[in-house]
């Protein structure tokens, strides 16, 4: 086996790693920490396994170039996300149903929508 | 096995293990620091599938940049007040 | 039970993928040679430069189209009420605190010497490992250090000439890429003028691209004591 391929399992077990805890970690930060470590065993296969004769390829090094650049933009905008999703609601996890009822109290700004709706049934 | 092969394999391992420490850790400053240290050990994984280019960029973006943006990010949510320092003594 | 469930799933899927690699054929198509063949003509002596800026300049160009999109994005998202209608005004007085005497020795000291540096791996990227995004990230690394250092304020929306600026090093690409079309086809560089025209791009770009990295720490960035 050689050294190349034994990053590309490493690169196909970080990605199982990072999938399982987008699935499963509640804290949006840390969700944005196993999308980063899911990007990061992607780029490891695509460089592994193109390599693994031991002949350097430099078409998915620039591939990985990019996608490593491209990564931390959209972690950036994830960030961003979180950051005005915490100000407006006060959540920092992503529980979608449960979390709810408390958020859209803590809001305002989720509210009037129902509210409206509501009277447009009314006046019909 | 060669000492080369035997570094690929310790390196790998260290990754895994970062990766794991990243994900699974209770306190979440501890688990950016060890996501900041998958990072470097990714830097090095790039040198050693020769690709010096990847790894000058990931030791600077992955590793320097989000960590400094997690890093704000969680200063930012977690919300103590900011004060001087505030990392040193959220660390602990 | 769910946690079971997706564990389950996730060291079935590695075990999967693990066995695909392991008893993977070669590959039938082999870039290597092409790319070979093609870089006497590409301008530059370096492979990865000369995929990333040449013969797949395309999905460069596109990406610096995506990191645009996201830093508009973050523009967007970290839009607060207090500012949005004044774009270009710097958010909190950039001295509210001052700063640690060491971080801020320390970036007057690094800042010249990154951007020495940054010029050398710029200039470098033609013939060795080096070129726009790495001189990009050196850049946005010491920009943050100086935000830091309190001497760079962290903005709530770019101003006129950082806008102009960070879509700058795009839109040079778009026109080079562009300058072929009456000829030929989209980025199919004269490979005369090729080694000239990609150092005009990578310096566009890593310009744009420092300021598009550094821009999302710096519209993101709390400054203590100025905001709240």
């Amino acid at each position: 086996m050689s050294s190349a391929l034994l990053y590309a399992i490493a690169g196909v077990l970080l990605f199982a790693a990072g999938a399982a805890g987008v699935v499963m970690l509640d804290h949006l930060l840390r969700r944005v920490l196993a999308f980063n470590i899911m990007g990061s065993g992607a780029c490891l296969v695509l460089v592994g396994l193109a390599q693994r004769s031991g002949i350097p390829d430099p078409v998915p090094q620039a591939m990985v170039l990019t996608g490593i650049v491209v990564a931390v933009a959209a972690t950036g905008l994830a960030l961003a996300l979180i950051r005005r999703l915490h100000a407006q609601t006060g959540r920092v996890d992503g529980k979608g149903e449960e979390g709810r009822d408390k958020g859209e109290t803590v809001a305002g700004l989720t509210l009037p929508v129902p509210q409206a709706v509501a009277g447009q049934g009314r006046d019909d | 096995m060669s000492a080369a092969f035997a570094f690929d394999l310790l390196l790998v391992t260290l990754l895994l293990l970062a990766a794991l420490r990243a994900l699974t850790t209770p306190r979440l400053g501890q688990s950016l620091l060890a996501f900041v240290v998958f990072g470097l050990l990714m830097a090095l994984a790039w040198v050693r599938l020769d690709a010096p280019d990847i790894a000058l960029a990931e030791a600077a973006v992955g590793a320097g940049l989000s960590g400094v943006l997690l890093f704000d990010a969680w200063r930012a949510l977690c919300g103590e007040p900011a004060d001087e320092a505030p990392t040193a003594e959220r660390m602990r | 039970m769910k946690r079971l469930a997706v564990l389950t799933a996730a060291a079935a899927f590695a075990a999967l993928l693990i066995g695909a690699l392991l008893d993977l054929p070669a590959a039938t198509l082999d870039l290597r040679p092409l790319l070979a063949e093609a870089m006497p003509v590409s301008g530059v002596a370096h492979p990865v430069t000369a995929v990333l800026l040449n013969t797949r300049g395309y999905d460069t160009l596109l990406e610096i189209a995506v990191l645009l999109v996201a830093l508009l994005g973050v523009v967007v998202a970290s839009a607060r009420a207090d500012v949005t209608g004044d774009p270009g005004r710097t958010l909190a007085p950039p001295v509210a605190t001052s700063a640690d005497p060491m971080v801020s020795a320390l970036a007057r000291l690094v800042t010249p010497l990154a951007v020495i540096f940054a010029i050398y791996v710029l200039w470098a990227g033609a013939h060795r490992p080096g070129g726009a995004f790495q001189a990009a990230a050196i850049l946005a690394a010491a920009l943050v250090l100086l935000h830091f250092a309190r001497i760079v304020p962290a903005c709530a929306a770019p101003s006129r000439g950082l806008r102009i600026a960070a879509v700058a090093g795009f839109a040079i690409f778009l026109a080079i890429a562009a300058l072929p079309l009456a000829g030929g086809a989209l980025l199919q560089y004269p490979p005369a003028a090729a080694g000239l025209l990609i150092l005009a791009i990578e310096s566009g770009l890593t310009v744009s691209l420092a300021l598009v990295l550094a821009g999302l720490f710096l519209l993101l960035a709390d400054d203590p004591g100025g905001r709240r």
